[in-house]
């Protein structure tokens, strides 16, 4: 580089400023969050029953969104099968999820909650269909975490369609 | 103008750290002792307001969550300000003018225990020339500290006597989370923090919500036999640049004061947000406040700092003295961002 060039260089107008931001938080799920992954790490599914319509929160949040009501220390178990109240069958990758292409994410509404649980589904994708009925696959024992991990995918199981009129509200 | 009052107010303690309750599970009993204070539900509310930062929360639209505790069906009509809820109270007051709502719940709430909050203040400083440098905010602080001794607006025998005086008023409040008999000799022996401030100039972090109800006219009289009316609310920005502001004085709060009308009559009661000692002489002296003035009699910022929530717990604290004839007339202040450059003034009376 010759004199006037580095001169040239000094003189030049700021135009990038680079400036990493990152911040550190000792983060707390909460209690309800909290109660919920301490059992999913006994493979246990909780939710949470609203005192004003009865409907079941899974996760629970602590309070009935809708309501505003606390549910208190009151857990209800839910089944780990359910019924597939929604689906998509994905063809683009995405950074988090490590499934070969084309996998399906599904909404599934979990025998006794009144809310959706979104995962995946192993199944052949000509057979995915709203109504299928379906069940959690948990990780082997050893490996379970408190993390919804645990369960690493649904898959269809031999039961008949669940009726329309049951998940009709869940889509 | 519509004449327009505080009707309701709650609060959570203020504490160092909520080791098992996230933001929200602060927020629901502090809004359920609000329902139960004013017999109002949530389809009461003809407008819900919000104020809280996602960086305290460390997530994006953090705040939405908070309608958990408020119960959001059917569909409600509600706001939210990344700002203390004392703003968010200013934006349900200003949709209470323009007739789109009688009555109104405002809350904030805010967690800073999860992060360093020092640190985390950085990022309300100028993104160019001041935020790389990554200066917390005590040292921000510290620096407007040190100008306001060297050019002689204030002593450090002030800043300590401001600590002493807060500190016992906030013996009667539960909700304080530093109280207690303290000399200003005991405060000036301790060690600097960040020179010239000790730890004692600095208001404590805290975690905490609070939560009020607005009510206009009829439906305020209805609800309080004596309500907090708002006669003056005003809210005003310094620029970001601290180089052209004067740091020894808070003129955002004197034109507030001003256009609020604080100096029109007596003032029983005030209640200020400033988070440091030297912070909170400079906005006393911009509200014009006498000895007649009970300042603080809660404590203040300086005995509790929820953030968020306690520039909004100011408006409540006043209020609940004007509901109960302690006071006739009371000024809160509310601050924002570095070394006070933006502050609100809320005057509230009683007839």
């Amino acid at each position: 580089m010759s004199p006037s060039e580095a001169e040239d260089k000094t003189t030049q107008p700021v135009t990038v400023l680079p400036c990493p931001i990152s911040l550190d938080y000792a983060y707390s799920a909460g209690q309800s969050a909290s109660r919920f992954l301490r059992a999913i790490a006994e493979g246990k599914l909780l939710g949470q029953r609203c005192p004003v319509d009865g409907r079941v929160y899974f996760p629970s949040r602590g309070a009935c969104p809708m309501h505003g009501v606390t549910f208190g220390d009151d857990a209800v178990e839910l089944s780990d099968k359910g019924t597939i109240v929604t689906f998509s069958i994905v063809r683009v990758p995405s950074q988090n999820i490590a499934l070969p292409l084309p996998y399906i994410t599904v909404n599934v509404l979990l025998d006794g909650a009144d809310t959706i649980l979104i995962h995946v589904l192993d199944a052949k994708l000509e057979d995915v269909h709203m109504g299928m009925r379906v069940q959690a696959v948990w990780k082997p024992k050893e490996e379970w975490t408190t993390s919804t991990a645990n369960i690493l995918y649904f898959r269809p199981i031999d039961e008949p369609d669940a009726k329309y009129e049951s998940y009709k509200e869940h889509i | 103008m519509r004449e327009v009052a505080v009707v309701g107010f709650t609060q959570s303690p203020s504490v160092r750290r909520e080791p098992d309750r996230n933001e929200i599970e602060i927020l629901i009993p502090v809004i359920q002792a609000l329902r139960e204070q004013t017999g109002l539900s949530s389809k009461d509310f003809d407008f819900i307001c919000s104020g809280s930062s996602d960086y305290l929360a460390g997530q994006s639209f953090a705040f939405v969550s908070g309608l958990d505790a408020v119960g959001a069906w059917p569909p409600v009509c509600e706001s939210h300000v990344e700002m203390d809820g004392a703003w968010a109270l200013y934006e349900a007051w200003v949709k209470i003018q323009m007739g789109y709502a009688d009555t109104a719940l405002v809350y904030g709430f805010g967690k800073p225990s999860m992060g360093d909050l020092p640190l985390t203040m950085a990022l309300q400083l100028d993104p160019y020339t001041m935020m790389p440098l990554w200066p917390d905010a005590i040292s921000i602080a510290a620096l407007q500290a040190r100008h306001c001794l060297e050019s002689g607006v204030l002593r450090a025998e002030d800043m300590a006597a401001a600590a002493v005086r807060d500190r016992a008023n906030a013996k009667g409040n539960p909700n304080a989370q530093v109280k207690g008999d303290f000399s200003v000799q005991q405060i000036l022996a301790e060690p600097f923090l960040v020179n010239p401030l000790r730890k004692s100039d600095c208001a404590p972090i805290s975690d905490g919500a609070s939560a009020i109800v607005l009510a206009a006219g009829d439906r305020a009289k209805q609800l309080r036999d004596r309500p907090a009316w708002i006669r003056g609310l005003e809210h005003i920005c310094e620029p970001m640049d601290f180089g052209i502001r004067d740091l020894g004085r808070s003129r955002g709060t004197e034109i507030a004061a001003r256009k609020a009308g604080v100096s029109n009559d007596k003032i029983d009661v005030a209640e200020l947000s400033a988070p440091f000692t030297h912070q909170e002489i400079l906005v006393e002296r911009a509200l014009g406040l006498t000895q007649k003035t009970k300042v603080n009699p809660s404590g203040g910022a300086l005995a509790g700092n929820p953030l968020m929530a306690v520039g909004l717990s100011r408006i409540g604290e006043c209020a609940t003295r004007i509901w109960s004839g302690e006071a006739d007339r009371a000024v809160a202040h509310a601050t924002s961002g570095p070394c006070l450059q933006q502050n609100l003034v809320c005057v509230l009376e009683g007839n």
